[in-house]
């Protein structure tokens, strides 16, 4: 292909060049506002101070101080999952760049779209060992979808307009621009965004018809069809969710969803099966096992999906659409492998399965797979036994369910985020999602301490909101100098603490795979979350039992400000349903009293 | 996986990417970070007007290995098109090498002898040396290299593989 047209294109200089004198930094800002920026997320430092004094000296863009830079990513990723734009983040050099790594990935495993600004020693003190000085484009190139070190300062603007078009387009991720200060000082051509950004980046969205046509053919003829949906369909917009129910509403198929897919399909319709995988529900998990026909939509075959590979949905015809064609065939071969934005490739389907003619399946045979369905709903795995008596030990399952019920009735919009570990599982489990965009949680990396700075990012983004961390203790210490923004900025965040004094995930796997040997899983020297709460200008409150459980969630619920909620529950409680490392979906654990032995290849896995 | 039954088979990658800072540093990590093998690596700039450079990249992987990693060098920004070329692909792989060769007396006539059958050029000689260049297939210059050796290989210096279709077809 001819690509020289393309070059002339990525000219700096192009029509749209601004003569007037701009400072590097102006242009950043500027380039901001054209992408219609309106919250940066970061910290200051020596390489980006010129950055700060024209954020000083504009108000267009606001600028959230986070309290370290990891949490500055994290907001972010929530600011840009629950809103669908791209969140930014501004930090220096050195170690304020080396604090976003582990915040890129995770946007990167989740498909988030987020552009870190990252400060760089001038242009002449790279390579030197200057102070604050790191190889970030070097550090993060595996950590981000893109990043340029920008060297020019004709670069500044095109990069810049680039990197958003990088970042949101396609299957989203985050992109890094490092700047040297010296280009940040001295000025800069400002420039509009490049007609062709980057030459060689051309994602396909567009599905093929012939694939969608043979996909459509295999689900018509379907006795056992499964929808197994994940975050593709979070990604590509609202729209998509609701061309999703759509989907399932005309075809009568069950759907099941990943983590990253909750709220896609509401969780209470009758054609949603819940959450499948490790913790997922026995039906879903029923479901995927012996489904004839399984579409998989924007999802792509984690491992804490599929289990053991060999024995996962066996004997099904494989559909699988995701917008990244390297997903295709990754782990798990499929029959049919379409390339593509996932809200196109169910408007897609949706025009097939209509135009296409008569269904040949025999209508008795859904009935018969939806009957198998609801026997294997029967089971009730998300099941508990909660003692109602007033002094009885509160159940953490049971603690989200009153949460659940009692936000709702607020009726207020409500965003929930979440820590990693057992509470986050119970979170996914047991608080229902009917809409996208409001379950904000740390899937692909598992990064404990996302929750926190997460709500900030939501809280930012709907200041009308009821914004909840549903936190274990632990997970929670990791980024709790959040509470010091959350006060600064007056955000009314609710933090929900389901404190077992375990690291309940780590305990639960000692006691299934390591004989019950604790290894430093226990939360010692906890501090007294209230006073911590209080000592962040915050609301501290404390459910030590059933009894006192509703008063203080209602009490949360109505606190105008910011509330950390010390929920002390049940040490020992696991989380299940649960397929066993190494084991198939047919061979869940459904509770503390079906404790197989674990094989010893399941104990090599993670 | 399914894949355990599938042999692995050497193959030529060949990359067509953005000639700018940091592309072959994304494709060399992605091998390395996905665990992907390196068996030889050549980079060049080979259009100016349109700043694109190749890389080819020597591998052995099973089939569906080799699929993975087209899709995920496909996927890296600056990446415009790759190839892959296993011998079901007809092809042709060159490679270039520099022999140094320290001997005097009968072996280094042997050497000189062997050089002139594998069409190798003396590009340097001194009275106690000789430097060869050879161009090849790499089980050609595997050859010399091992003819060499009883007489006095010193040093070799090799290019790694520079690959290209067969036919009219282009990358």
């Amino acid at each position: 292909m001819n690509t020289a047209a393309h070059q002339t294109d990525m000219k700096p200089h192009a029509a749209g060049t601004d003569t007037s004198v701009l400072s590097g930094a102006e242009v950043l800002l500027r380039v901001l506002a054209e992408q219609g920026v309106e919250v940066i997320f970061g910290y200051p430092g020596g390489a980006v101070l010129p950055i700060y004094d024209a954020i000083f000296r504009q108000d267009a863009i606001r600028h959230v101080l986070v309290r370290h830079e990891q949490a500055a990513v994290h907001a972010a990723e929530a600011y840009a999952r629950s809103t669908g734009k791209v969140g930014v983040v501004l930090v220096t050099s050195g170690p304020g760049a080396t604090n976003t790594v582990t915040g890129l990935l995770d946007a990167m495993l989740d498909s988030i779209p987020v552009v870190c600004f990252s400060g760089q020693v001038g242009v002449p003190l790279i390579g030197t060992d200057a102070f604050q000085e790191a190889d970030t484009t070097g550090i993060t190139r595996p950590a981000t979808k893109y990043n340029y070190l920008i060297r020019r300062a004709e670069d500044v603007a095109p990069c810049v307009h680039e990197a958003f078009h990088i970042a949101r387009s396609g299957r989203p991720g985050p992109v890094l621009v490092d700047l040297p200060k010296n280009l940040m000082v001295g000025p800069a051509p400002y420039s509009d965004a490049p007609r062709v950004p980057h030459p060689s980046y051309r994602p396909q969205t567009e599905p093929g018809r012939d694939v969608i046509a043979r996909a459509v053919a295999a689900m018509k003829g379907a006795r056992r069809p499964l929808f197994y949906t994940g975050g593709g369909i979070i990604n590509a917009g609202p729209e998509a969710s609701a061309a999703l129910r759509r989907l399932v509403e005309k075809t009568g198929f069950p759907c099941t969803s990943t983590l990253m897919g909750l709220g896609a399909m509401p969780a209470g319709d009758r054609r949603f099966l819940g959450m499948l995988g490790m913790h997922g529900t026995y039906e879903a998990n029923m479901a995927t096992h012996g489904c004839d026909v399984l579409i998989a939509l924007g999802s792509r075959f984690d491992d804490r999906v599929t289990g053991r590979l060999d024995a996962f949905s066996p004997g099904s015809f494989k559909i699988h659409a995701d917008i990244d064609p390297s997903q295709i065939n990754k782990i798990v071969r499929v029959d049919v492998g379409i390339t593509g934005d996932a809200r196109r490739v169910i408007e897609m389907m949706l025009e097939e399965w209509e135009c296409t003619p008569a269904n040949t399946r025999q209508p008795i045979d859904m009935a018969q797979w939806w009957h198998q369905i609801n026997e294997w709903r029967k089971t009730d795995s998300l099941g508990f036994v909660q003692d109602r008596a007033p002094e009885a030990i509160i159940r953490p399952q049971y603690a989200i369910r009153r949460l659940h019920e009692l936000a709702t009735a607020t009726g207020r919009d409500t965003y929930v985020s979440t820590e990693v570990g057992q509470h986050q599982m119970w979170a996914a489990q047991h608080f229902g999602f009917d809409r996208p965009n409001r379950w904000l949680t740390s899937g692909g990396l598992g990064t404990m301490g996302y929750g926190l700075p997460a709500a900030v990012g939501a809280q930012i983004a709907h200041p009308d909101a009821l914004v909840i961390d549903i936190a274990g203790e632990a997970s929670t210490l990791m980024n709790i100098q959040e509470l010091s923004t959350i006060a600064q900025y007056r955000l009314p965040v609710k933090v929900f603490i389901l404190n077992n004094q375990y690291m309940g995930m780590v305990r639960q796997w000692q006691e299934l795979l390591h004989d019950s040997r604790y290894s430093e899983s226990y939360s010692a020297a906890l501090p007294d979350f209230v006073k911590l709460a209080e000592s962040f200008h915050g609301k501290g409150l404390r459910a030590t039992c059933v009894g006192e459980l509703d008063g203080v969630i209602a009490e949360m619920l109505a606190h105008p400000g910011p509330v950390v909620a010390d929920i002390c529950v049940a040490q020992d409680e696991n989380c299940y349903p649960m397929i066993p490392s190494g084991a198939a979906h047919n061979q869940m654990l459904l509770g503390p009293d079906q404790d197989d032995e674990i094989s010893a290849e399941g104990r090599m896995l993670v | 996986m399914t894949t355990q039954q599938e042999s692995p088979v050497s193959a030529v990658i060949s990359i067509q990417v953005e000639n700018e800072s940091g592309a072959l540093a994304r494709v060399i990590g992605l091998f390395s970070g996905r665990g992907y093998n390196i068996e030889s690596l050549t980079v060049a700039a080979v259009d100016e007007t349109r700043h694109q450079s190749r890389i080819n990249i020597v591998t052995t992987a099973t089939p569906h290995v080799l699929g993975q990693i087209r899709a995920q060098v496909e996927r890296l920004v600056p990446v415009y098109r790759v190839a892959v070329m296993t011998g079901r692909e007809p092809h042709v792989a060159r490679e270039m090498a520099l022999v140094k060769v320290i001997a005097s007396g009968e072996r280094r006539a042997d050497a000189l002898r062997i050089a002139q059958a594998f069409r190798a050029h003396p590009v340097d000689a001194s009275a106690t040396s000789f430097v060869f260049e050879l161009t090849g297939a790499s089980d050609k210059l595997d050859a010399f290299i091992d003819l060499m050796r009883p007489l006095g290989l010193a040093e070799v210096s090799r290019t790694g593989i520079a690959a290209i279709a067969r036919g009219a077809a282009i990358l």
